[in-house]
């Protein structure tokens, strides 16, 4: 056995990111094409404020509190873009700041903003079994979510109104998958952390994209390279001693650069 | 067979009126589509040609009636095939042509592999619409002419009660128009379904319209092409861009070809 599988931490570790990887990849597809990079990122900084709803709860674990309120504000955000008239990238903008700045103000009251740093950069390494049987419910929920939900989901990416004339309840349809991300991205946000954790969910989909020609191949892509790449990181860092988050993400931005380099080069020729 | 190959059904819009904030946008709108027949509707930038298609697609409020009628009942629900302008995902989506279809036309998830029934289904559809060669290439890659065909063999399957056509000269070539005209033509003859097309172009769709509609607000002048394209007054609104001499010669050419060939059919 390896070193670093000797140690229990390690272990729940990567079973962790084998969990989290999957969920990502097969969320992150319908993120991109349907362009809701930014959209996933308010809701993983929403966990700021979710954090902080928590502790004036006096939660001893705000874990509830910021699954519900990204859930909450997920369908909030819907709500506004589908009743205004303004752009969705201006309603995106105006609740990321607001939540962002609600959760530093309460959170940082009396100086204690420097206990809670963590959730910025992740740690996957405190993962317990509870947390993995969490992971595991989540992931098979997701994928059952995607057998039923994934066609409608990319045909209503491809045209709203077509979607419409084939009875896909659009709205309902497009909150729902608002609220699966929603606690996808805040289960999974003290492992990987709210500064990182988009790029799990654009990385590995947006290198898949770049060779695939078909939505099996590109799901398949994502999930393989998302699975590879959080691997891979989680073992460097516990040899580097980095934060495993970062360390994964920096494997995946490596796999969609290399992808990029070759599928520009094939072209050229 | 589509329940109503029949000649009694018609797609009915009844007392139609739409205001978008203060402005009224359509009023009075009656319109009776027959099964089988196609309709275009033509007029002016901000005539209310969108507004009317997205009030059939119930995506606007809308006071009046639209329906489907089957021997003088009418149904609220219209089953609609709808070949929009445009699609809204980038160039280099990985969806494919055979992964539209799939998903239009069956609940198996696109994202496993797609089983042969599925795949030799999607075939022999596009083999219907002449786009068989597209099956594999990425549906946001495609010509304009290409995509036309495609989401008009997405839109026939089921053969619906109303085949709602936006704008399909906006991005295709004359050549890839006229096969695409002569495809709408085809299946409604086919399917026995009524066309309701909206479009700018005049000359081209005027010898395959059985009926033309010119909206303005309101229906204001509705008849044979030929009958409606002879007011020069109405066509003046249209604007110079939009209606040119040159077009109208080609046009009158068109239509006297079609009217001696209805002629000699009758």
């Amino acid at each position: 056995m390896p070193a670093w599988l000797e140690y229990d931490f390690m272990r729940n570790a990567l079973f962790a990111a084998i969990l989290i990887a999957p969920l990502f990849a097969l969320l992150g597809t319908v993120v991109v094409s349907n362009r809701m990079v930014f959209f996933s990122d308010v809701l993983g900084h929403s966990s700021l404020t979710g954090i902080a709803l928590g502790c004036l709860l006096g939660l001893a674990d705000p874990f509830w509190a910021v699954v519900i309120f990204a859930a909450v504000l997920a369908v909030l955000i819907n709500f506004f873009k589908a009743h205004t008239h303004a752009s969705s990238d201006t309603v995106l903008g105006v609740f990321f700041a607001l939540v962002v700045a609600v959760g530093i103000v309460i959170l940082s009251k009396s100086g204690g903003f420097a206990k809670y740093s963590n959730y910025l950069i992740g740690d996957i390494l405190a993962v317990n079994t509870g947390h993995l049987r969490v992971l595991g419910c989540l992931l098979a929920a997701v994928v059952a979510y995607w057998g039923w939900a994934a066609n409608a989901l990319v045909l209503m990416t491809i045209n709203q109104s077509l979607a419409r004339t084939r009875r896909i309840p659009v709205f309902w349809l497009e909150t729902s998958f608002s609220i699966v991300l929603a606690v996808v991205v805040a289960v999974s946000i003290k492992l990987v952390g709210i500064l990182i954790i988009n790029s799990l969910l654009v990385l590995p989909v947006a290198a898949a994209r770049l060779v695939s020609r078909k939505f099996s191949d590109y799901t398949c892509g994502a999930v393989i390279i998302s699975v590879v790449s959080s691997v891979a990181g989680l073992i460097v860092s516990y040899y580097w001693g980095t934060a495993s988050g970062a360390t994964i993400v920096l494997f995946a931005a490596a796999f969609y650069g290399v992808i990029a380099f070759f599928s520009i080069i094939s072209k050229r020729v | 067979m589509p329940e109503h190959a029949c000649g009694e059904c018609c797609t009915e819009i009844l007392g139609l009126g739409v205001s978008l904030g203060r402005t009224r946008v359509l009023e009075n709108i009656n319109l009776r589509l027959n099964c089988g027949e196609l309709v275009a509707v033509i007029g002016p930038n901000g005539a209310g040609k969108t507004t009317l298609l997205k009030a059939i697609l119930g995506e606007v409020e809308y006071n009046g009636q639209i329906g489907f009628s089957i021997r003088g009942a009418l149904r609220k629900n219209i089953h609609i095939g709808y070949v929009p302008q445009k699609l809204s995902i980038d160039y280099d989506t990985p969806v494919s042509v055979l992964d539209f279809i799939a998903m239009a036309i069956s609940r198996r998830p696109v994202w496993l592999r797609l089983s042969a029934g599925v795949k030799d289904k999607v075939h022999a559809l596009l083999t219907e619409f002449s786009c068989q060669h597209l099956m594999k290439r990425k549906i946001g890659a495609l010509s304009g002419g290409e995509l036309q065909r495609v989401l008009l063999a997405a839109a026939m399957t089921p053969a619906p009660d109303l085949l709602l056509l936006d704008e399909p000269a906006s991005a295709v070539d004359a050549k890839g128009l006229a096969l695409f005209y002569q495809l709408v033509c085809d299946v409604r003859r086919k399917y026995d379904v009524s066309v309701l097309l909206v479009t700018h172009d005049l000359a081209d769709v005027a010898p395959h319209a059985d009926r033309m509609i010119f909206l303005k607000k309101t229906i204001l002048a509705q008849g044979k092409p030929g009958d409606v394209l002879s007011d020069r007054d109405l066509l003046k609104t249209l604007g110079p861009s939009l209606w040119n001499i040159s077009e109208l010669a080609n046009f009158k050419i068109a239509v006297k070809e079609k009217d001696t060939h209805d002629a000699g059919l009758a």
